[in-house]
C-alpha cells in the first residue's frame, strides 16, 4: 500500500506529460464558431457599397432564404472565393454581401476584377454586423432560412466543393 | 527521519491548502450577470462629430427568436460620419473617467478573436479596434459591461473572454482547489496526528 502511494507523484507526472503532449501535437484549431447558429439572424440595415446595387437590411429579407456573405476587398482569399459566388448566382441561389471595413470604390474595384455574385452589398464599416453574427474573420458565409434563422456557418472561402452543398442548404432552409 | 519527512509533507500540504485557496478567490472574484441588453438599450447613436445622422435600429422584430431578445442596436453608419466615430471610439478615450476605466477594464477580458493570444486592449487588429469600439461605444451610453461582454459571450461562446464563465466544461476549475484545499487538510491532519508517536523512528 505504501509502496503503491511512493509512485503516485511520478504516476501524476507521466498523466500530466501525456497531457500536455497530445495537447502540443495535436493540430491548433484556430476556427472561432459563432453561437448565433440557430437562432435569428440580428436585425440590421446596412448602406449600399456599389452603385446600382441595393444595401442590405434583414427586414426586407425576410421571408426567403439566402446566403449571407461576410467579404472584403482587402480579403485574399476572398479573390479565390468570387467565382464560386458567381456559380451560386447562376444557379438562382440569393447571396447577401457584408463588406467588412471597406470602401465602395475598392469593393467596386474589387467586384469588377473577381466577379460579382452577389445580389446585395451592404457596407459594414465598423464590424458591427460582423460581431453581431459571431464572425471572426473574411470570408464567413452564413445560410439563413426563410424564417430568418441562422441555418449553418461556412469558415473560410467557398471551395468548389462547398457550392452544391451550400445551394442546397438554402433550397432546404425554403 | 520518518518524523522529519511527515513534517515535510505536512508543510507541502498545507502551502497547496494556501495556494488553492488563493486560487479560488482569484477565480471567484467576478461572474456577476446581469441581465442582457433587453429593450434597456437606448436606441439613439449621438454624432459628436457632426456629419450623417445614425439612424440606429434596435429592434426584435424576429417572429423566430428564440428564448431571449437579440436586440442590439447593430447601428446604421451613415456613409461618413459613423466610422470616424468608430474610429476615434477604438483609441480615444471617453471622455468620463469612470466609464473608460469601466471599459478599459472589459477590453483586457476580451480576447481578440483573430490574434488569440492577446486581449483586445492590447491588440492592434482591426477586428480588435472595432471590438475596442463597440465596448466603448456601449458603456459611453450607459450599458453595463457585464452586459456588453454577455452580448459578446452569446455571438463567440466564453472562448471571448479570458474570464470565462462558470459551465460544465469550467466547473473543474471551481472545484479542483477545494478538492486540493480537502486533500491537503485531510493530510495536514494525518500528518499532525500521528506526530506525538513517531518523534524519530517510527
Amino acid at each position: 500500500m505504501r509502496r503503491g502511494l511512493a509512485w503516485a507523484p511520478l504516476a501524476a507526472f507521466v498523466l500530466l506529460a501525456a497531457v500536455a503532449g497530445w495537447a502540443l501535437f495535436r493540430p491548433a484549431g484556430t476556427e472561432v464558431r459563432s453561437e448565433m447558429v440557430g437562432r435569428a439572424v440580428p436585425a440590421f440595415d446596412l448602406p449600399a457599397m456599389v452603385p446600382g446595387k441595393p444595401g442590405l437590411s434583414t427586414a426586407a429579407l425576410k421571408g426567403r432564404p439566402y446566403l449571407l456573405n461576410i467579404f472584403a476587398s482587402w480579403c485574399v482569399p476572398c479573390v479565390a472565393e468570387a467565382p464560386k459566388l458567381v456559380r451560386l448566382r447562376a444557379m438562382g441561389v440569393p447571396v447577401m454581401g457584408v463588406a467588412v471595413r471597406d470602401t465602395p470604390d475598392a469593393v467596386a474595384d474589387f467586384l469588377r476584377r473577381n466577379g460579382d455574385g452577389y445580389a446585395a452589398v451592404g457596407g459594414d464599416r465598423a464590424s458591427r454586423v460582423q460581431l453581431a453574427l459571431g464572425s471572426s474573420g473574411v470570408p464567413e458565409t452564413f445560410v439563413v432560412g426563410a424564417d430568418g434563422r441562422i441555418l449553418l456557418q461556412h469558415i473560410g472561402d467557398v471551395r468548389d466543393d462547398d457550392v452544391e452543398a451550400l445551394a442546397a442548404a438554402v433550397r432546404d432552409a425554403r | 527521519m520518518r518524523g522529519k519527512a511527515r513534517r515535510r509533507a505536512a508543510a507541502i500540504s498545507l502551502l497547496m491548502a494556501a495556494f488553492s485557496l488563493s486560487a479560488a478567490r482569484g477565480g471567484a472574484s467576478s461572474s456577476a450577470t446581469t441581465g442582457g441588453w433587453g429593450a434597456a438599450s437606448p436606441a439613439s447613436t449621438e454624432a459628436p462629430g457632426g456629419g450623417g445622422v445614425p439612424s440606429a435600429s434596435a429592434d426584435t422584430s424576429d417572429p423566430a427568436a428564440p428564448g431571449r431578445t437579440e436586440a442590439f442596436p447593430v447601428a446604421v453608419e451613415a456613409s461618413g460620419g459613423g466610422s470616424a466615430d468608430a474610429a476615434a471610439l477604438a483609441d480615444v478615450p471617453l471622455r468620463d473617467s469612470v466609464r473608460e476605466a469601466a471599459a478599459r477594464a472589459l477590453m483586457e477580458t476580451l480576447r481578440c478573436l483573430v490574434c488569440q493570444g492577446q486581449s483586445i486592449a492590447d491588440s492592434d487588429a482591426d477586428m480588435a479596434r472595432d471590438m475596442r469600439a463597440l465596448v466603448r461605444g456601449q458603456v459611453d451610453r450607459g450599458e453595463e459591461p457585464a452586459a456588453v461582454r454577455d452580448w459578446l459571450i452569446q455571438r463567440y461562446g466564453a472562448y471571448v473572454t479570458y474570464d470565462p464563465p462558470l459551465s460544465a466544461a469550467t466547473l473543474p476549475l471551481w472545484l479542483a482547489p477545494l478538492a486540493l484545499l480537502a486533500l491537503g487538510a485531510w493530510v495536514a491532519r494525518a500528518s499532525f496526528r500521528r506526530r506525538p508517536h513517531g518523534g524519530r523512528g517510527g
